[in-house]
């Protein structure tokens, strides 16, 4: 028996024990649970079939959260995906001085913690006259807003956040990326008489192509599965007319806040085929799974 | 030629710093308010907001005062949270070292279907099973312990997969020798690769610690007794503006960001590395 456990033929399965385990007891019986639970009134203790499915497809307030976290994963591919890119470019040009400094200073908003940023956040955008928001509109000569009562400017606010939380991020995602092009390549354009933008667009786009990818993979499911930074927003999960419930929030409010376990699980799973189908979409159009392109 | 294309060149130089110095000014305004905001009295928060305002005759260390003599649990939740972060940082890095050993030094039946596993759940927000699993330690009866927030992501599958494909490049020469002089499987792992994985180590290290400092959301289903408050979810208790909260709250909040910027200072290599991991195709 000791032997066996010794040889070279059993060795990788006790390696890889800890994690087949794992996907056991932590993710295989929890999705199968939250299946289970999915089709029953875990209140009423009693199977309800499909009746959770159903009435989540009415459920005005969980389309409102979908809604929301769709937007919020819209609006943070749109304004963290290219913008890195462009300024990652930029600090890897040989003109750039210093852009390792720059490049920490960056950094340093992923280094807080969600509670403290969204505190921050939620009282520089309070509602008072004197707060960091109200004074900068202010200087343009806008009247205080009410920043986190309103839909659209809590929008903004929580892209805001995320902004400044992910952009030093993603920055250094991009630069890795670029900097693993050969020099080589660029040196040879410029010789064939291209411009910088020619540059870009010709060699630096295709070539950073896996690491947009998976930028815009972990973003997709980032931005869909968000919770704490609207949490944080708007100091719990109840916002005014829900303008920051999140698919996670209202599962959180259901499943926790209201006990409602069957309906909350229900909600998970449909999270789950919306991340899965999204990134299916998304590696799909990309053409990450053509084998020819490696 | 040459004297009009370097005066463009310096155009261009100058032109980015500023726009770049610029961008990290923005960056650092909301630090730097909440910096501020610790010399003033808590109660200014509340009802001005945060602003950059400076007014010498309100400030003071008041706050500071506060953090380190006052009567609250601040200094607890940072010792559990230190704690917490360090027992995750150990396990996690460990198994998973040990699991993406077993993935990338040896060929078994069933291993491209495990992987694929791998690569699944790296997909699979954490959300979708947190109720069912809150269950389920509620069950195992270890709600409101730290082995129910650690157990069950020790074998880290964003962490087995870099290590995976750190050990890649690994010469099967090494493990031939080793077994050459009657070391173990095991023990070669031990004894042989642990040693040359120092820098994938000091990576994950990085990244999983700061994943287990900032962590919230599971900590906040799991945990019950507030003895046992992780820093984030003390804080979370102070945003209700009751007493000195919110003097504490700001002071606190700015003090937590300190531990991790100095690991961040000396070890910066290995965050950028440890964040980039899986960015750049293997």
């Amino acid at each position: 028996m000791k032997k066996l456990f010794y040889s070279q033929k059993l060795a990788p399965y006790v390696f890889i024990l800890p994690f087949v385990l794992t996907v056991i007891f932590f993710w295989a019986v929890p999705i199968a649970n939250g299946v289970l639970l999915s089709f029953q009134d875990v209140l009423q203790d009693k199977w309800v079939g499909l009746d959770n499915y159903k009435r989540l497809l009415s459920d005005k307030i969980f389309l409102k959260a979908l809604a929301n976290s769709t937007r919020y994963m819209i609006g943070t591919l749109v304004l963290l995906i290219p913008f890195p890119m462009f300024f990652a470019t930029l600090l890897n040009s040989k003109l750039m001085k210093k852009p390792g400094f720059f490049k920490s200073i960056y950094f340093l908003p992923a280094l807080t913690s969600v509670v403290v940023a969204g505190t921050i956040f939620r009282l520089m955008f309070g509602e008072m006259e004197t707060s960091l928001a109200n004074q900068v509109i202010g200087m343009f000569g806008l009247g205080p807003i009410k920043w986190l009562k309103n839909d659209l400017t809590g929008y903004f606010a929580l892209l805001l956040l995320a902004c400044w939380r992910w952009t030093g991020v993603n920055i250094l995602y991009f630069l890795a990326g670029l900097q693993s092009i050969s020099t080589d390549l660029y040196e040879a354009a410029s010789i064939d008489g291209a411009n910088k933008w020619q540059q870009f667009t010709r060699i630096s786009l295709p070539l950073l192509k896996p690491t947009t990818v998976y930028v815009l993979t972990i973003s997709i499911y980032a931005g869909l599965a968000m919770f704490n930074e609207s949490y944080m927003l708007w100091k719990g999960n109840n916002s005014p007319q829900n303008i920051g419930l999140t698919i996670v929030g209202y599962l959180y409010r259901q499943g926790i806040e209201k006990r409602a376990m069957g309906y909350a699980c229900a909600v998970g799973l449909v999270l789950l085929v919306i991340v899965m189908i999204v990134n299916m979409i998304q590696l799909a159009a990309t053409g990450t799974f053509k084998k020819e392109e490696r | 030629m040459g004297e009009k294309r370097k005066k463009k060149d310096r155009l261009c130089t100058v032109l980015m710093l500023i726009f770049f110095s610029i961008l990290a000014i923005l960056i650092i305004l909301p630090i730097y308010t909440i910096f501020l905001a610790s010399f003033k009295p808590g109660g200014d928060l509340l009802q001005y907001g945060l602003n950059l305002g400076i007014d010498w005759k309100r400030m003071s260390l008041d706050n500071y005062v506060l953090l380190f003599t006052g009567q609250h649990n601040y200094w607890r939740w940072f010792f559990n949270s230190i704690l917490l972060t360090v027992i995750t940082v150990v396990a996690t890095l460990l198994v998973s070292a040990f699991v993406g050993y077993g993935f990338a030094a040896y060929e078994f039946k069933g291993k491209n279907a495990m992987f694929v596993v791998v690569l699944l759940i790296l997909s699979v927000p954490l959300e979708v099973i947190m109720l069912p699993l809150y269950k389920q330690m509620t069950n195992w009866g270890l709600m409101d312990s730290y082995i129910a927030i650690i157990l069950p992501f020790v074998a880290h599958a964003s962490t087995i997969f870099f290590f995976r494909q750190y050990l890649l490049g690994l010469p099967k020469s090494l493990m031939e020798a080793g077994r050459i002089d009657g070391a173990t499987e095991y023990g070669i792992f031990f004894r042989l690769i642990m040693p040359i994985m120092k820098p994938a180590f000091a990576a994950m290290a990085i990244l999983n610690g700061m994943n287990a400092w900032n962590n919230y959301l599971w900590p906040l289903l799991v945990i019950r007794s507030s003895e046992k408050y992780t820093l984030t979810l003390g804080l979370n208790t102070l945003i209700n503006p009751y007493g000195d909260n919110y003097s504490l709250l700001v002071v606190g909040s700015f003090f937590s960001i300190i531990p991790i910027f100095i690991l961040f200072v000396c070890f910066q290599q290995y965050f950028i590395e440890g964040m980039t991991a899986g960015a750049v195709k293997e």
